[in-house]
């Protein structure tokens, strides 16, 4: 039992990394009151820098920064057109969408078809990674996963535990008020949407230079979508997007995890069940409609103008 | 130094709904032609190349049409639920399922078939789209899940049936393994204007499916403008609170718009199948139903707004044809200025609801 466990959980950890990166950046924007909807784009730009990055010889120290700075670029798009220029957030992030996908679509051309020529191996760390079960898993990820795990404990930290974060948690809640007191709430927000673009690339970069060490149109096969339900799943708590993202990526693990103990099924509806669970935990989620009142920040996706 | 600063109007400006379109497409423009001259083509030639050659003769003219008449469509029904703020994103599957749901019955019906085929397949289409898009409706009236992240789940859900249709049950035997269907029957396939002795359309690809669109314009002008229901929607999303003041039942405007946006697009989806494809394939992923987002954007979420704003889209689809066969450029440009029009228009929205003041900046006083 243990022995087909382990692999499941292995690669169900695995495919939870790159959700809990979007997820976290994205919930650190919608702490501040801004609802970016434009994650796959971001991701995808974000993907294609860091591949480009380490085609062209960079390596992995250039991939990181590569695809932080493509998504924060992509992220002030969408910062300037709502935050400075009140446009309707829903829309901005959805043109966000399109563009992303456009311009990495566009730029990429060339790339397609290639390996990585470096990517990010599995780590084990000596000892810790022969634990039986959870060894495999948390002790044997590649670098970008165990920075994912520092990066979640960094952020709960952050946003609990400093000025800065109740800060960037007050305005969330009123703007008007945090306002009043003196906070800067256009500037918070722009740091809080970069910080959600840097995150997206990260999780970008996890796709095209650890998970899949390639780059196609639309890489990202709506996972930027999925960490936008996650958020609204984690009732916008960080632990709480871990725990998500790895019943997400538990799910899809099973369905790849039957196919190989050859169960017949329908690639076609192994490949959908990702996509049927979001909406399912979305349903279970959202249907007590008090619980969403009572976390979601309550300006989230309402314009502020910051008249100074 | 000169300080720059938005001051809310005290009313929307109406000359700014209309100007902000414009500026929109001609800031698309200027980046576009700057980008052609970055990726070192003459920018007036790509632009001729783009814009002007695939419009240039009566085929072009049949194929911009071909590819607004779908997008048209699909962004009518969208502007219903955008209008009250309900936001189906989604259209994309809902259109897959329109056409999935016609090629069951002409793939069903292939042998016997008559003149009936094409009008019931027009019917299933549209209850296909309706019906993919009802999961959203009652998923968000009934458990209040949000439609945005369910609709567009359910379009890679739409993606995933249509390509294990055609690579399993659907399959056309005698296709060598291509995921494809059999190609329909005559009945089964909007005819040709030129198939009616048009001599205009002598070789062109415009079938009957555009008057689809044609009857379904004046129809969502009247819905939009003229109805009641279409007066509720629309207060519902400017005044959420009126709106419920007032008693209008929100359930009932959720399922509306989802339902009429869903009908669209299955509608649109027939119109492709049954249209330039004639069958069902994997590579059917033309992206109107995301597209048609931007398009009713554009198009103000007027009627006549979105018939324009249609043309002006399907423009930009053939210049990516013809810059990739022409120029050797991918064609993902097209959605590359799709993005950026989309982003330009919201920004100068900015121009509707705020004017810009310009002030010397006085130093020393507080902010």
């Amino acid at each position: 039992m243990i022995d087909s466990i382990t692999p499941l959980l292995a690669s169900a950890v695995a495919l939870a990394m790159p959700l809990i990166l979007a997820a976290l950046g994205e919930l650190v924007v919608e702490r501040s009151g801004v609802l970016n909807l434009g994650l796959e784009g971001m991701m995808l730009v974000g993907a294609l820098a860091s591949f480009a990055a380490v085609a062209h010889g960079g390596g992995l120290a250039a991939a990181v920064p590569a695809a932080m700075a493509a998504g924060v670029l992509a992220a002030m798009c969408f910062g300037f057109i709502t935050l400075t220029l009140q446009a309707n957030q829903v829309a901005a992030g959805l043109s966000l969408t399109i563009l992303g996908a456009g311009v990495s679509a566009f730029l990429g051309r060339q790339y397609v078809g290639f390996r990585a020529p470096a990517s990010f191996d599995e780590l084990p760390i000596p000892v810790l990674s022969k634990i039986p079960l959870l060894g495999p898993a948390f002790f044997s990820m590649s670098l970008l996963g165990y920075a994912t795990l520092v990066l979640l404990g960094a952020t709960t930290w952050f946003l609990y535990r400093t000025r800065a974060g109740l800060a960037l948690r007050s305005i969330g809640e009123s703007p008007v008020v945090a306002r009043s007191l003196g906070l800067r709430v256009n500037r918070v927000r722009y740091a809080a949407v970069a910080f959600g673009g840097a995150m997206a690339g990260l999780a970008g970069c996890y796709y095209a230079v650890a998970q899949f060490k390639m780059w196609q149109e639309g890489l990202t096969s709506g996972n930027g979508w999925i960490a936008l339900a996650l958020v609204v799943f984690a009732t916008w708590r960080p632990l709480r997007v871990a725990i998500g993202a790895l019943l997400f990526g538990g799910v899809s693990a099973f369905g790849l995890y039957l196919q190989a103990i050859g169960v017949q099924v329908s690639t076609f509806a192994l490949a959908s069940l990702p996509y049927l669970a979001t909406v399912l935990v979305l349903v279970i989620i959202s249907a007590d409609q008090q619980m969403i009142r009572r976390h979601a920040p309550t300006s989230l996706g309402k314009p502020f103008h910051d008249d100074s | 130094m000169i300080r720059l600063r938005l001051v809310p109007r005290v009313q929307p400006s109406r000359a700014m709904l209309f100007l902000a379109p414009v500026l929109a497409v001609a800031l698309t423009l200027v980046v576009g032609l700057a980008v052609f001259a970055w990726l070192g083509q003459n920018p007036f030639k790509a632009f001729r190349v783009f814009f002007v050659d695939p419009v240039s003769d009566m085929s072009g003219m049949s194929e911009l049409l071909l590819k607004a008449s779908p997008l048209c469509l699909i962004a009518l029904g969208l502007a219903v639920g955008f209008r009250a703020s309900i936001w189906n994103i989604g259209a994309e599957g809902q259109m897959y399922m329109g056409g999935i749901f016609a090629t069951g019955l002409a793939i069903y019906f292939h042998e016997a078939s008559g003149a009936w085929l094409l009008p019931a397949m027009v019917v299933a289409g549209a209850l296909g789209g309706a019906l993919w898009a009802s999961i959203t409706a009652l998923l968000r009236a009934q458990f209040h899940a949000n439609e945005i992240l369910v609709s567009l789940m359910l379009t890679y859900v739409a993606d995933l049936t249509v390509k294990y249709l055609v690579y399993g049950p659907w399959q056309d035997p005698q296709a060598n393994n291509f995921p494809i269907t059999v190609p329909f029957s005559d009945n089964a396939l909007f005819p040709l204007f030129a198939a009616w002795g048009w001599d205009w359309f002598e070789g062109t690809r415009i079938n009957a499916s555009v008057f689809l669109t044609v009857a379904a314009v004046p129809l969502a002008w009247l819905f939009m403008e003229r109805s009641f229901l279409g007066f509720q929607l629309q207060v519902t999303g400017l005044a959420p609170g009126a709106a419920r003041y007032a008693g209008f039942p929100e359930k009932r405007m959720v399922w509306m718009a989802l339902l009429i946006s869903g009908a669209a697009a299955g509608l649109a989806g027939v119109s492709e199948v049954a249209g330039p494809i004639g069958q069902l394939n994997d590579r059917w992923a033309p992206l109107y139903g995301f597209t048609a987002i931007i398009v009713a954007a554009l198009g103000r979420m007027h009627a006549f707004g979105i018939v324009l704003a249609s043309l002006l889209m399907a423009l930009l689809y053939l210049g990516g044809e013809a810059v990739q066969i022409t120029l050797q450029l991918p064609k993902a440009i097209s959605q590359v200025f799709q993005g950026l029009l989309l982003m330009f228009l919201l920004g100068c929205d900015v121009l509707v609801n705020y004017r810009i003041e310009a002030r010397p900046r006085v130093e020393g006083l507080a902010p």
